[in-house]
């Protein structure tokens, strides 16, 4: 896949840290305004195909790239499971239980496990999105060969 | 607020008709566009910004790929074949239709008022949601606490089609 003209190629440089950073700020605050793990993992990897469909690249490094993405979300999907398995060795017995103090509400540390349940959704989310679209990046490139 | 959802539901239903019958795929794919977009600003108007964000994002980026794959591949619509088989599709649609529209005339009886329901399982999670979880953001507080299976079920999902994507979309398998 090649890349588009300069101007696509400096202004998407500009804006996807920024889109990034946007995403993670989602995330983070996710317990306290509006968004969580699912919109924020969506914004993150948005930020990823944009500088993939500005810049190009070619089969190789996209490879690379898929293996990466793919470890990252099979990683953060196992680790809400381990999440919630902790919750069956402290507090109540039940999956799922909210173990870690709850703190004040409406501070950014509050809401005990809620926010790494956002991180690890949001990781996960990102990854599953990245993923496909390199997959199909991949194989139309492949098969264009 | 009501008229205007319903001026935002009629631009997305001429838009969707456009998009089906467009000779051009692009304008037919910037056409479903408008269909997401006016969604976005239903569910703002509706005071659900958790939807509305994650459905401009997931809008954005299908639009953006819809428009790579069809500047990609080709930009002209396929006539459609008329003959015996179609013949028989099209009557069993518009029974399908026909039916799908009495049922919705049936339910719209018995509906409440858009916004006016009646809070019977919601009512527990609405009032001591904020004690019980900790956490400000209700619709977090619900997917992460109450409902957490669903959310794992629907990471599984994600993780799911993933894994189809790349087991799928490959030229060569693995001996």
């Amino acid at each position: 896949m090649k890349g588009m003209s300069i101007i696509v190629k400096k202004v998407s440089q500009l804006m996807a840290g920024l889109i990034f950073m946007y995403g993670i700020y989602i995330i983070l605050h996710g317990h306290l305004t509006p968004g969580g793990g699912f919109a924020g993992g969506a914004i993150i990897a948005g930020a990823f195909i944009l500088l993939i469909l500005a810049f190009g690249s070619n089969a190789l490094n996209l490879k690379k790239e898929i293996a990466g993405s793919s470890n990252t979300e099979s990683l953060a999907v196992l680790m809400v499971v381990v999440l919630a398995l902790m919750a069956l060795l402290f507090g109540s017995k039940t999956f799922f239980f909210n173990y870690l103090p709850k703190g004040e509400p409406g501070a950014l540390l509050s809401a005990g496990v809620i926010p790494l349940y956002n991180i690890f959704i949001g990781i996960e989310v990102a990854g599953a999105i990245l993923t496909i679209f390199l997959a199909l990046v991949i194989f139309k490139e492949e098969s264009s060969k | 607020m009501e008229l205007t959802i319903s001026i935002i539901l009629g631009f997305m239903i001429i838009g969707a008709i456009y998009a089906l019958h467009a000779k051009d795929l692009l304008s037919a794919v910037i056409a479903m566009g408008i269909v997401g977009y006016g969604l976005v600003i239903c569910f703002l108007l509706l005071r659900a910004p958790d939807l509305a964000i994650v459905q401009i994002v997931v809008e954005t980026i299908t639009l953006v790929i819809m428009v790579a794959v069809v500047l990609d591949s080709t930009r002209k619509e396929l006539e459609p074949a008329f003959d015996r088989k179609s013949l028989f599709n099209r009557i069993a649609a518009y029974v399908i239709f026909a039916g799908l529209f009495y049922f919705f005339l049936l339910a719209i009886e018995t509906q409440d008022p858009l916004g006016m329901h009646s809070l019977g399982m919601a009512d527990r999670y609405v009032t001591g949601a904020v004690e019980q979880t900790g956490s400000v953001n209700l619709v977090t507080g619900v997917l992460f606490d109450f409902r957490a299976y669903d959310t794992l079920g629907e990471a599984v999902i994600l993780y799911t089609a993933a894994l189809g994507a790349t087991t799928l979309l490959r030229m060569k398998g693995k001996k």
